[in-house]
C-alpha cells in the first residue's frame, strides 16, 4: 500500500516536471449531461470540439463541466461564482440572462475580456446583427449565439380532421377566433380533451413568457417594452388576458391544470403525444428535441399526424409591424468569464466553437437554425420551411436589465387570470403596480391613460 | 429548588463551550448580522444593484407590509396566512397531536407491534427530502396515485390533490413527515412519569381519557411546550412543501420559506429576502414567548 | 365477561395499530415497488415482470455512485462526528457550569439557526466559505452543516446531560477528579445513547441536505447523492422514474440501516423528553 502511494507520488511529480512549461487549461460549463439534458452538446464538445482544439493547441487541456440541474440552478451558480471572481472560462448562457449579468458587472463585453482578437474575428461577417444581438447588452456583444429559434402552432392533423375542422391537413388559422373555433370543435368532438395549449402561469417560467404571452401580445401589435418604456397598461395586454381567460376559464379549451401544476409543461407534451391536446404553441425545439421517434414524448407517425401553422395575429393585420402572423425568438450561446486566467485562449476556444467547421459538425449532432449564414440549414424540410416563413416575422425579447424580473411578473399575471383568481383588469393592475415597483415609474407607460 | 453545588467551574465550562461557540459564531451569528444589515439595503446578485447596492432604510420592510398589495397572491400577507394555516394544522394539530396519540397509545406497551409502527413513523421522518417528495408526488397523483386508488376501492371519487386541495396536501404531507419527533419526545416524557402516579389513578377508577387529561398532560406540560416551540419553528422554516408543489398552484401553497426562496434565489433580491428572514425570526420569537407565557400562567415551575 | 372485554381490547389495539402503520407506510409503498418494474408508472402495482435492470443502470452512472458511496458518506459522517462531539461538550458545560442565561441561550441559538439555515443565508455562507478558500471542498460543506445543526443538537443533548444524577459527579469531585476526567469517565458513558440520537439526527439532516452542497460545491466528483439524484433526468427534464426510484431506494438504505442499528444497540429515544 505504502509502496503504491510512493510510486503514485513519484509519478505525479514526474508528470508535473515533464509536462510542457506552457501547459494551460481551460474549463467549459453548460447545462448539459451525457445521457441527460442537452446530451448532444456534450457529445459534440467531447467528440469534436475539444479534441480538435487540443490538437491545434499543444499543451492546452480543456475540461468540460457537465451541469445536470435546472436552468435556474445554473444561473444561481453563475451569479455566485462570478460575484467572487470565479467560474469556468467559457460558459453556456441563455440570451435573456445577459442584461442583468452585464449591468451587475458580472460579465464584460467579449472585446473587453479578450481584446482586439475579438473584433477581427471572421465570424462576425457571417452572423446577422439580429442574431448577434441575442447575447448583447447596451450595444456591446457579450457572447456568441448557437443559433436562434422560432415559434409556431403545432397541431394534430388527425384530431382536427376527426373534429371536422376544415382543411385539417394544411390548417392555417388567420385570427385568434379561428383558433378558438377549432378548439371548440375539437372539444365538442372529444369532451375529455384539452384541445389548445398556450402556456401560462409561473411554473413554466420563461416558456410562459415567450411561447405563450409574447405570441399573443405580438398579435395585438404590442410588445412588453416599446420605445424605451415598459408598457404596464394597454388594450393589447387586456386582449391577451381576455383570450387567456376565454381559453382556460370560460370555455376550458385548454387545461387549467396543466398551467398550474408543478410539472405542467411536460404534461402538455404528454397530452399532445396522446392526442388529448390538438394545438400547442411551442418553439422549433418541440419538433427537434421533444417529439422525435425514440424520445419520451415521441408522437407516433409524426410525419403524418403532426403539422405546424403560423401563429395568427388577433385579427389579420393587427400584429406587430402590421403583420398577419407573428413569431418570437430567443437563443442560447456562450460567453467568456471576465475573470479567466487565459482570456485570449478562452476566446480562441469560443471562436473555434463557432467556426464554420465546428458548426457544420454541430448540425450533424443537432439540426437547428444556425447562427452563421455560411452554415447551411440542414436538409430538413421542417427547419428550412419554418426558418423561411417565420424568421422574417419574428421578434426578440428586449435586452433590458429588468427583462428577467418583468418576465416573472408576466408569468404571474397570466397565472392570476387562468387560475380564475383575477379578472384581466385586476391582473393587469397588479402587473402595473409590480412592474412600476421594479423599473420605476419613469420607465413605464400606460397606453390606456389618454 | 435548593442551591446546587457547582460541578464545572465557569472557566472550564466556557472551555467546553468554546469549540461549539466558534462554529455558531462563524456560521450562524456572522450570517445573521449579514442578513440583518442587508435587509436595509437594495443589494442583489445581478443587475445594477449588484454593482452598487444602496442603503434604503426600512423600505424592504415597508414593501412587505404594503397594505395595497398585502393580501394579493404571492405577497407577504397572503403567504403569512397560508403559513399560519400550514403551521397550525400540520405542526400543532398534525404532528403534536398525532405524536401524542402515538406515544400515549403505545405507552407501557412493548413488543413487535409497537416497534413496527414506531419504526414506520420514524422512517417517514428520516428518509431524505427528495425521496419523500418523489414518493408523495406518486402517492397524490391524480390518475394512478395510491391515495386515489384507495378512494376508488371504497367508491369515493378521485381527487386532484395537488391542484384542488394543495394546502391540505402539504398539511397532510408535513404532519406525516414530522410526527415521529413529537412521538419520540412524548414517549420519553411519558416514560419519565413515575408509575405510582398512574397506579393511584387506576385505584381511583379513572378512565383513560381522565387519566390523560388530569394526570398525564399536566405532568408533561413543559415537554409539550418544548415540542410546540421546536415544531412550530421547524415548520415555519421547512422547505418541504416546495418539493411537492413548488408553491403553486397560483401561490396557494407558497409558505413564507418558499416566498423567501423566490425573492432571494429566483429574483436574487437579497434585500427583500433578508427582510423576510428577519420578520420571520421575530414572529418565531413571538410564538416562543407566547408558549412560554402560557406555561407560566398555568402556574408552577418545575 | 372480562375475557370478552380483554379480547375486544386486544382486537381494538391491533386494528388501531394497523391503521397507524398503514398511514405511515402507504405513501412509501410505491417507492418500494417502482424500482423493480421495467416501465415507469405512478400507480402501485407488483412489478411484472420483476427486474433488477434499473439498479444495473444506476450502478453504471459513476457520478451518482460516487456521490452516494463516497461523497455523501464523507460529508454526513464528518458532520456527524463533529456535531456529536461539540454538542456533547457544549451541552455538558451548559448543564453543569454556572453560565448565566443558559436556557435563553440554548433556545435563542435554535431560533437563530433556523433563520440562518434557511435560504436567506445562503449568500453570506457562500461568501464566508469563499473567503476561507473552501469552495468546492468537503470541508466547507461539513463546517457549514456543523454550524447550522449544532444549536438544535445541543438542545437535544442537554436533555440527556440534565438527566444524569449530579450525585455521581459530586462524589467524583470529592474524590478529586478533574473536570475533564469527570466528563470522560462519568458523563460520557452515561450520555452515550444521547450521542447516538444526536448522531443519527445529524447524519439524517446532512444526508438529505441539498442546498448547502449545491451552493458550495462545483466539481461533479464531490457532489453528494442529494444533488446526484437529479442526474436521472431525460433530455426534456423529466425524471426517469424507474432509475430515480431505484437510486432513491439505495439512497435511503444507509439512513435506515443507521437508525435500525442504533435503535437495536442503544435504543433511539430522547432521554427525559427534552425539558425546556
Amino acid at each position: 500500500m505504502k509502496k503504491r502511494i510512493i510510486a503514485l507520488f513519484t509519478l505525479l511529480v514526474l508528470g508535473a516536471i515533464m509536462s510542457p512549461a506552457f501547459s494551460q487549461s481551460l474549463s467549459v460549463i453548460c447545462r448539459c449531461v451525457a445521457g441527460g439534458a442537452n446530451s448532444n452538446q456534450v457529445a459534440w464538445l467531447k467528440e469534436y470540439v475539444i479534441p480538435e482544439f487540443e490538437k491545434a493547441h499543444a499543451g492546452v487541456s480543456v475540461t468540460l463541466n457537465e451541469f445536470g440541474g435546472t436552468d435556474d440552478a445554473l444561473k444561481q451558480q453563475y451569479a455566485l461564482d462570478l460575484s467572487v471572481g470565479k467560474g469556468n472560462d467559457v460558459m453556456g448562457f441563455d440570451g435573456f440572462w445577459i442584461p442583468e449579468f452585464a449591468s451587475g458587472n458580472l460579465l464584460k463585453p467579449l472585446n473587453a475580456v479578450a481584446g482586439s482578437a475579438v473584433d477581427s474575428w471572421e465570424g462576425w461577417n457571417h452572423i446577422a446583427p439580429g442574431i448577434q444581438s441575442i447575447l448583447s447588452y447596451g450595444g456591446e456583444i457579450y457572447g456568441v449565439a448557437n443559433g436562434t429559434d422560432v415559434r409556431m402552432i403545432f397541431y394534430r392533423k388527425d384530431i382536427l380532421a376527426q373534429a371536422g375542422v376544415a382543411n385539417a391537413d394544411a390548417w392555417q388559422p388567420t385570427s385568434w377566433a379561428d383558433i378558438a373555433d377549432a378548439a371548440a370543435k375539437v372539444l365538442a368532438a372529444f369532451p375529455d380533451s384539452a384541445p389548445l395549449q398556450i402556456n401560462a402561469g409561473t411554473s413554466m417560467g420563461e416558456a410562459t413568457t415567450l411561447q405563450g404571452y409574447y405570441m399573443l401580445l405580438l398579435g395585438t401589435g404590442e410588445e412588453p417594452f416599446m420605445d424605451g418604456k415598459w408598457v404596464v397598461r394597454s388594450q393589447g395586454i387586456l386582449d391577451t388576458l381576455n383570450f387567456y381567460r376565454e381559453i382556460y376559464v370560460d370555455h376550458a379549451y385548454g387545461s387549467q391544470r396543466v398551467q398550474l401544476i408543478n410539472d405542467g409543461r411536460n404534461l402538455s407534451f404528454a397530452n399532445f403525444r396522446d392526442g388529448k391536446t390538438a394545438m400547442l404553441v411551442e418553439g422549433d425545439y418541440f419538433y427537434r428535441s421533444v417529439t422525435p421517434a425514440g424520445s419520451e414524448f415521441a408522437v407516433e407517425n409524426r410525419d403524418q399526424v403532426m403539422g405546424w401553422a403560423k401563429m395568427p395575429s388577433e385579427t389579420p393585420g393587427s400584429g406587430i409591424r402590421g403583420q398577419d402572423f407573428v413569431s418570437a425568438s430567443g437563443g442560447t450561446g456562450w460567453v467568456l468569464n471576465p475573470n479567466s486566467a487565459n482570456p485570449q485562449l478562452a476566446w480562441e476556444f469560443l471562436a473555434f466553437m463557432n467556426s464554420k467547421a465546428a458548426r457544420d459538425v454541430w448540425m450533424t449532432y443537432q439540426p437547428g437554425i444556425p447562427a452563421r449564414d455560411d452554415v447551411p440549414v440542414p436538409n430538413n424540410a421542417f427547419l428550412t420551411d419554418t426558418a423561411a416563413a417565420l424568421l422574417p416575422l419574428t421578434v426578440s425579447r428586449p435586452n433590458n436589465d429588468f427583462y428577467a424580473k418583468v418576465s416573472e411578473q408576466i408569468q404571474l399575471m397570466t397565472e392570476n387570470v387562468v387560475s380564475g383568481q383575477m379578472t384581466p383588469q385586476q391582473a393587469m393592475d397588479a402587473y402595473a403596480a409590480a412592474v412600476t415597483g421594479i423599473v420605476g415609474a419613469d420607465a413605464t407607460v400606460d397606453l390606456l391613460a389618454r | 429548588m435548593h442551591e446546587r453545588r457547582t460541578i464545572l467551574p465557569l472557566r472550564t465550562g466556557l472551555l467546553f463551550l468554546g469549540p461549539a461557540a466558534l462554529f455558531i459564531g462563524a456560521f450562524i451569528l456572522l450570517p445573521f448580522f449579514w442578513i440583518a444589515g442587508v435587509s436595509f439595503t437594495n443589494r442583489s446578485l445581478t443587475g445594477i444593484t449588484a454593482a452598487n447596492p444602496q442603503f434604503v432604510g426600512l423600505q424592504n420592510y415597508l414593501k412587505l407590509f404594503d397594505l395595497s398589495t398585502f393580501m394579493n397572491p404571492g405577497q407577504f400577507g397572503s403567504s403569512l396566512v397560508i403559513t399560519g394555516q400550514f403551521v397550525f394544522w400540520s405542526a400543532i394539530v398534525g404532528q403534536a397531536v398525532l405524536g401524542l396519540v402515538l406515544a400515549w397509545f403505545f405507552y407501557r406497551r412493548t413488543g413487535w407491534v409497537k416497534e413496527s409502527v414506531q419504526t414506520l413513523a420514524i422512517v417517514a421522518w428520516i428518509i431524505p427530502d427528495v425521496v419523500v417528495a418523489f414518493a408523495w408526488n406518486a402517492f397524490l397523483d391524480y390518475d394512478g396515485g395510491t391515495l386515489n386508488w384507495l378512494f376508488g376501492l371504497v367508491g369515493i371519487h378521485k381527487v386532484d390533490w395537488l391542484l384542488a386541495m394543495p394546502l391540505l396536501s402539504i398539511i397532510l404531507f408535513n404532519a406525516w413527515r414530522g410526527s415521529a419527533f413529537s412521538m419520540l419526545l412524548f414517549s420519553s416524557a411519558l416514560g419519565s412519569i413515575p408509575p405510582s402516579y398512574l397506579e393511584t389513578a387506576d385505584v381511583a377508577g379513572a378512565g383513560p381519557w381522565q387519566r390523560l387529561k388530569d394526570i398525564i398532560l399536566p405532568l408533561i406540560r413543559t415537554h409539550i411546550v418544548t415540542d410546540l416551540i421546536l415544531i412550530t419553528l421547524w415548520t415555519f422554516n421547512t422547505f418541504g412543501p416546495f418539493l411537492l408543489t413548488g408553491g403553486g398552484p397560483a401561490f396557494r401553497t407558497e409558505v413564507v420559506s418558499v416566498l423567501t426562496y423566490r425573492m432571494a434565489f429566483k429574483y436574487f433580491d437579497f434585500g427583500t429576502g433578508s427582510a423576510l428572514g428577519m420578520v420571520m425570526m421575530l414572529i418565531n420569537l413571538g410564538f416562543a414567548l407566547v408558549y412560554l407565557g402560557l406555561l407560566r400562567r398555568q402556574g408552577g415551575s418545575r | 365477561m372480562k375475557v370478552v372485554s380483554h379480547v375486544l381490547g386486544r382486537m381494538a389495539f391491533y386494528v388501531a395499530s394497523a391503521v397507524f402503520a398503514a398511514v405511515f407506510a402507504l405513501p412509501l409503498v410505491w417507492l418500494v415497488f417502482a424500482p423493480f418494474g421495467a416501465k415507469a408508472k405512478l400507480s402501485v402495482a407488483l412489478p411484472d415482470p420483476f427486474t433488477l435492470s434499473n439498479f444495473g443502470k444506476v450502478f453504471a452512472n459513476t457520478f451518482a455512485v460516487r456521490a452516494l458511496f463516497q461523497n455523501s458518506i464523507i460529508q454526513a459522517v464528518g458532520t456527524m462526528l463533529l456535531v456529536t462531539l461539540l454538542a456533547t461538550l457544549a451541552a455538558y458545560a451548559l448543564s453543569r457550569a454556572p453560565i448565566r442565561g443558559r436556557d435563553a441561550l440554548s433556545y435563542g441559538l435554535v431560533l437563530f439557526s433556523s433563520i440562518v439555515t434557511g435560504t436567506a443565508a445562503m449568500v453570506p455562507i457562500f461568501l464566508l466559505i469563499f473567503n476561507m478558500g473552501l469552495i468546492d471542498t468537503h470541508m466547507g460543506v461539513i463546517l457549514v452543516f456543523t454550524g447550522g445543526l449544532l444549536p438544535a443538537a445541543i438542545f437535544i443533548m442537554r436533555d440527556f446531560v440534565d438527566s444524569i444524577p449530579r450525585s455521581y459527579e459530586e462524589s467524583a469531585l470529592v474524590a478529586g477528579a478533574s473536570p475533564w476526567g469527570m466528563f470522560r469517565d462519568i458523563a460520557l458513558p452515561i450520555v452515550r445513547p444521547g450521542m447516538m440520537v444526536v448522531g443519527v439526527w445529524t447524519f439524517v439532516n446532512v444526508w438529505g441536505g441539498f442546498l448547502v452542497p449545491f451552493i458550495l460545491l462545483r466539481s461533479p466528483t464531490k457532489m453528494p447523492a442529494a444533488v446526484a439524484i437529479y442526474s436521472f433526468y431525460t433530455e426534456g427534464g423529466t425524471p426517469i422514474i424507474t432509475l430515480t426510484t431505484a437510486y432513491a431506494l439505495l439512497y435511503t438504505l444507509p439512513v435506515l440501516a443507521l437508525y435500525l442499528f442504533v435503535n437495536w444497540k442503544y435504543g433511539f429515544r430522547f432521554f427525559g423528553g427534552i425539558k425546556s
